[in-house]
């Protein structure tokens, strides 16, 4: 019960008014790029990172972590009120959330879509509470061997599990890791594919990299789609969502398989997309009458958004506990946690107990906090997108540029930004997945610290990571997982069919 | 119920047209990136084998990781390569067609120039002068509007960033003639 204590003091912690306004900036700008055509979760936490820099950690996270909040909800909104999908995994929500605008029921789907995400936030930051602590204790016995092998896992899940062809996902990973070890040599102190150029002499800064990747290429790639759009109005009131709270508890078994499914699928990487569509079509399959989805049905809603939160939320566990990403936007929030000096991992709980259980507890407020916002603020987040586009692009790379180069105090920085942003244009366009190079590159040095640790501890030989019981079958399930395709068809054509398969695609 | 009384419509006049001709096929892109990805896997991998990519008596030595890292690089844009080579002829995917590709330099320019800028004349001019011809030039929006946009979101970030919060951005002659 050492958690619940922890988690109080959190709370006490967090319940300041700077603290409280804090959350309501981050939640409103959150929305706003969550609103906004094109931008979304990673995109808005990474332009908005920069805002943080100012703040001491705990503020600094908390207004983060609200970011990311506010973005998830944003997306709804435009998935049930234009049909535009903010995200990829709020394109399940559109299927019977848009059909339910145009029946003139914006409001309860919009109800619903919020009410889902927060259940499944708060299951998913219940079971952070409860199972990072204990991971992060039994990880503590980690030594570099066993913290290669978990890297190793993560790398090797995203290739064997990834859906983008193989190769693309490899050259994703092993660019990131390559433009990770630019700079100085953390172990030897060599310096390493620096060309003699003093501006790479610092290496390539990971929210550099992301604020391109993220960033600029987003207003890239908007700018290439048509961007009139047309949709309901919605306001909420009091009468629609205490009518749909009512109804809550019939769908509390959609509701419950959604959280599983998202929690489950959040832990491993890439999963909310999955998740959401996971959640959609097992509410279909179990439902009386599955031919009603798609026309506007209450449960269409509850079911992807619950999981699609869920898993977005679950993703910051073993980022917490581990100090490994669980998604792209995990990821970007580790990159920040790094700037102010703190390493996620194991040794936080024991280090950084107030940051740890602050950051908790502000997952447990934001999410109430945001619930309370968007029902009351909806149609003011709807008519955002009534301002013009031209006007958004430009401020937003303003905004882009003031990030990269906060980071270092660089000029260089700032061309390096606009670089990766042509490169994220290029790459997204023909299919090379960003999420893995954005994995690598933050973890790439303590990957390749990990490595050289356990190599000079063992004289050498890699048989060091099949040396026990824990250390070896962390590795067997890594290169399981790199074959996985190949072992799938193989027990496929045994005979093992899976059912699965067709709904997780 | 009368929630969804009113719509909201936003048009975009300048959008690209669905039948503009394609410039390049993705197939093409494929080929060129890598093409570009092998050669950075060369470069950087030479440099590594260079720094040393074999065992001493401490262990790997620092190019160790990288250079093996190239190698994957490289061979994954190799089969890439072959991959996109192969399918060249089936698939005639487009990456990018002439209205996409105006619109987009319609941004990517702008971007670029501002970008020259801020090293000559600082953060803040670079700001204005971008969001206010972005506006008026690409969106055709109002003079005044575009202006006052743009002088009021580059005051508050000045205001935020070096008076609140004293984070510095690269300043120009503007600001040391405004004694800042």
């Amino acid at each position: 019960m050492e958690a619940l204590g922890l988690l109080l003091h959190g709370f006490a912690v967090l319940l300041t008014w700077k603290t409280l306004v804090l959350m309501m900036v981050g939640l409103v700008l959150g929305i706003f790029v969550g609103v906004l055509p094109g931008l979304g979760g990673p995109n808005g936490v990474a332009i908005l990172l920069p805002l943080t820099f100012t703040m001491d950690p705990t503020s600094a996270i908390v207004m983060l972590s609200c970011i990311y909040w506010g973005a998830l909800f944003g997306g709804a909104i435009t998935s049930i009120l234009f049909n535009i999908p903010g995200e990829a995994w709020s394109v399940a929500t559109t299927f019977d959330g848009y059909p339910m605008a145009q029946q003139g029921r914006a409001a309860e789907a919009l109800t619903a879509a919020f009410t889902s995400s927060f259940i499944g936030s708060l299951v998913a930051v219940l079971l952070i509470t409860f199972l990072a602590p204990m991971i992060s204790s039994f990880a503590l016995k980690f030594g570099p061997p066993e913290f290669f092998a978990v890297y190793l896992l993560t790398f090797c899940s995203f290739v064997g599990l990834g859906r983008e062809a193989k190769h693309k996902t490899v050259i994703s990973m092993s660019l990131g890791l390559l433009l990770a070890g630019i700079g100085m040599d953390t172990v030897s102190g060599n310096l390493r594919m620096t060309f003699g150029s003093p501006e790479l002499l610092r290496g390539i800064n990971f929210l550099v990299a992301v604020i391109g990747l993220f960033g600029i290429s987003e207003i890239l790639l908007t700018m290439e789609e048509r961007l009139a759009l047309r949709g309901h109005a919605a306001s909420i009131s009091l009468r629609v969502v205490l009518g749909v709270w009512k109804d809550l508890p019939k769908y509390w078994v959609t509701l419950l398989r959604s959280s599983f499914i998202g929690c489950w699928l959040g832990i491993t990487p890439g999963g909310a997309i999955a998740a959401s569509f996971m959640g959609y079509n097992l509410a279909k399959r179990f439902a009386k009458e599955p031919e009603s989805f798609g026309k506007g049905r209450i449960e269409g809603v509850f079911a992807p958004e619950t999981a699609a939160h869920a898993s977005g939320t679950s993703a910051l566990l073993p980022m917490l506990a581990l100090g490994i990403p669980g998604s792209g936007t995990a990821a970007i929030l580790l990159g920040g946690l790094m700037v102010w000096g703190l390493n996620p991992g194991p040794l936080l709980f024991v280090e950084h107990k107030d940051f740890v259980w602050g950051l908790i507890a502000s997952m447990y407020l934001g999410n109430v906090v945001g619930l309370v916002l968007v029902l009351t603020t909806v149609p003011i987040f709807a008519s955002i997108l009534r301002v013009p586009f031209a006007a958004v692009a430009p401020m937003i790379v303003v905004s882009c540029a003031i990030g990269a180069y906060a980071i270092q105090n660089a000029m260089f920085d700032i061309w390096l930004m606009l670089g990766f942003g042509v490169v994220g244009y290029v790459f997204k366009k023909i299919g090379i997945p960003l999420a893995p190079f954005t994995l690598a590159l933050v973890l790439g040095n303590r990957a390749e610290d990990a490595f050289r640790l356990s190599m000079i501890g063992s004289g050498g030989t890699l048989k060091v990571f099949w040396s026990n019981g824990l250390v070896g079958s962390i590795t067997t399930l890594a290169i399981l997982l790199l074959f996985w395709p190949a072992i799938d068809s193989l027990l496929g054509r045994v005979g093992f069919t899976h059912g699965t398969r067709a709904t997780s695609a | 119920m009368s929630q969804t009384d009113i719509e909201i419509v936003v048009d975009d006049p300048t959008a690209p047209e669905d039948d503009s001709p394609s410039i390049v096929a993705s197939g093409t892109i494929e080929i060129v990136v890598c093409l570009l990805l092998l050669a950075l896997a060369i470069t950087l991998g030479y440099d590594n084998w260079r720094t040393g990519a074999s065992w001493d008596a401490t262990g790997p030595e620092p190019g160790y990781f990288p250079f093996y890292l190239s190698v994957i690089l490289g061979a994954g844009s190799l089969y890439g390569l072959i991959s996109a080579f192969l399918a060249r002829r089936s698939s005639r995917e487009t990456f990018v067609t002439h209205a996409q590709a105006r619109r987009v330099m319609a941004v990517f320019v702008p971007t670029l120039l501002f970008c020259v800028v801020t090293q000559f004349l600082g953060l803040y001019v670079a700001s204005f002068l971008l969001i206010a011809g972005f506006m008026r030039l690409v969106g055709k929006i109002a003079l005044w509007k575009s202006l006052l946009t743009a002088f009021v979101f580059t005051a508050i970030m000045f205001v935020t960033f070096d008076i609140a919060f004293d984070v510095i951005m690269p300043k120009g002659p503007l600001e040391a003639a405004l004694g800042r």
